[in-house]
């Protein structure tokens, strides 16, 4: 019996408030044609017959176990040891809702907020929340933030053109109702001096990503003093999130909010998701800052425990009011994230954040001797270059394929002025053979 | 319930006292008890004008958070400091050190338009 709460006359009243006289009437915008169509289903198969026919249609796909991968562009090929998977899919971990019941969520508390520690010795920042969605919502929330910190009194944001344009299409649409205005990638080519330049009363925030887009490190000296002295925050996307096993800490720097990708910490490609939105702030915003938030605390014995706190930040107390009304955090994502960085440790991170390092930078330094080939980047990059190409990246990425390795990233479908350029990306997945691979596959593509 | 019978009161709870030029602004006793334990006060800066039901700042408690409106309109001309740090005061003298804004008002007349200590007790008691 299907679980239908209102009665014939709840729905004849409902219907006459709206004034129309049936359910069917609701439905009149889809043609009649399309209402009940004939779906022409093959009769009923057996589950042999069914898991023969999926296991075909995934034989179709590829991974990245069978090419040589050097895309990267937000999503990164990263080693998830299998300690990962096998803990986080225990019966304990399954469950994914918001720990509002302290006294039987004492696991999942905890585990929130090692994450949140340890993204905080990652990030150089006071406060971590359980996180986000993903690194472009929770870039998004740290602008509406940082307008919040402002009392709304300040409503531009100040991107740089160098941030992942993805996130950058996702900042707009998340302002879209008209909260706060974007500024500065109206031009494409806008440097750090361009943007600190358009500092002014109305800025909320200045919106940088470093490592930024194309895998360049950012000369970030004296930018948060420029951002301050004009009242605004400074916001940094830390991406590749790996690369914080090697560079100084955003909170070094002077950043007021930190956001970026969490999927390089153990999460896996995923195929595009789920993902995590890592979110940090300085503690001064802490009651400004969006999501939940998971404190240390001890109960009536004394004993060491783990809550929800600062929650009327939160749309179950302040509703309209809340510092966000997207609460749900990713919490499996978040635990895996924490076993990654327990697992690896200081030194384990260090190490894969120098091994990406190491081999991108043989990798260009052996791309940039081919014929017909430059590498773009000229200031210090991490994992991730601009290679100028011959031809088409398109075109080069066809015959690489054929040579199972996935090419780089176009990046003229977001910088036109960048006609023919690939973003190439390393990883610790990538030996010196691949590599050599990958430089042969260039020279005859 | 403690009364300021020199104050008058608004319907969202503040009361405004008169302090020279200025008025001095708060919560009630009432709404302090409603409110219980206050953890957080945000205020505003000096220098913002505000008109009259505009938010001026939030007040936290265990139990809820409310935003705090403008009795008056008029020019913010100081915030108590000291209560962002102390917000217990807003529970211990809510009329006294628990003081929340003082404010140079745009019409003086919409003092008249509040209720006095003896129509905000009769509100609140239902009566």
């Amino acid at each position: 019996m299907p679980y239908i709460p209102h009665t014939p006359a709840d729905q004849q009243a409902m219907l006459e408030a709206i004034g129309v006289s049936a359910v069917a009437d609701l439905f009149q915008d889809v043609p009649a044609s399309h209402r009940f169509p004939e779906l022409h289903l093959p009769p009923a198969a057996s589950e042999l017959e069914i898991l023969d026919e999926l296991y075909g249609l995934a034989l179709k796909n590829s991974s990245t176990g069978c090419y040589a991968t050097f895309l990267g562009a937000g999503a990164y090929n990263h080693f998830v040891p299998s300690v990962i998977p096998y803990l986080a899919s225990r019966g304990e971990f399954v469950t994914a809702y918001t720990p509002y019941q302290p006294e039987v969520s004492q696991g999942t508390l905890q585990a929130i907020f090692e994450y949140q520690t340890m993204i905080a010795g990652l990030t150089g920042m006071d406060v971590v929340n359980a996180s986000h969605y993903d690194g472009a919502t929770a870039m998004a929330e740290a602008a509406i933030m940082a307008v919040n910190v402002a009392r709304r009194q300040r409503t531009k944001i100040l991107i740089s053109p160098s941030v992942h344009p993805q996130y950058r299409q996702t900042l707009r649409t998340y302002l879209s109702a008209g909260q706060a205005a974007v500024a500065g990638d109206e031009n494409l080519r806008s440097t750090l001096a361009d943007l600190t330049g358009m500092l002014d009363g109305d800025a909320a925030c200045l919106i940088v990503q470093n490592p930024n887009f194309f895998g360049e490190l950012m000369d970030v000296a004296g930018l948060a003093d420029a951002v301050h002295a004009a009242g605004a925050l400074l916001v940094v996307v830390a991406n590749p999130i790996i690369s914080l096993g090697m560079l100084k800490p955003p909170g070094d720097y002077g950043a007021d909010i930190v956001v970026a990708e969490g999927q390089p910490l153990g999460l896996g490609l995923n195929l595009g998701g789920p993902y995590l939105g890592v979110f940090a702030a300085r503690e001064a915003y802490v009651r400004k800052m969006p999501g939940r938030l998971v404190g240390e605390t001890t109960d009536t014995q004394g004993r060491r425990a783990f809550v929800l706190t600062l929650t009327p930040r939160e749309q179950h107390i302040r509703r309209e009011k809340a510092t966000s009304n997207i609460c749900t955090n990713q919490g499996l994502m978040a635990l895996m994230a924490g076993m990654y960085l327990a697992t690896m440790g200081r030194q384990g991170l260090r190490a894969v954040a120098g091994l990406c390092y190491h081999r991108a930078h043989y990798a260009a330094a052996e791309i940039d001797k081919l014929k017909g080939y430059r590498v773009v980047s000229r200031a210090p990059f991490f994992n991730e270059f601009a290679v100028q190409c011959p031809r088409p990246v398109a075109d080069v990425n066809h015959a690489l394929r054929e040579k199972n390795i996935m090419g780089g990233y176009d990046l003229q479908a977001d910088y036109p002025h960048a006609t023919n350029q690939m973003l190439v990306c390393v990883t610790e997945m990538n030996p010196r053979a691949q590599i050599d691979r990958l430089v042969a596959g260039l020279a005859s593509a | 319930m403690n009364l300021d019978t020199k104050a008058r009161y608004s319907e969202s709870h503040e009361w405004v006292r008169k302090e020279g030029s200025v008025i001095v602004c708060g919560i009630s006793d009432h709404a302090q008890q409603e409110l219980s334990d206050v953890v957080y006060v945000e205020l505003p800066e000096v220098g913002r004008r505000l008109a009259r039901g505009e938010v001026f700042g939030v007040v936290e408690s265990v139990k809820a958070a409310s935003d705090l409106y403008m009795p008056m309109g008029g020019e913010i001309t100081a915030a108590n400091e000291k209560l962002p740090s102390s917000p217990e005061w807003v529970n211990q003298e809510p009329y006294g050190q628990g003081w929340m804004i003082k404010f140079k008002p745009a019409d003086p007349a919409e003092w008249d338009s509040l209720m006095s200590a003896e129509d905000y007790e009769r509100s609140v008691s239902g009566a």
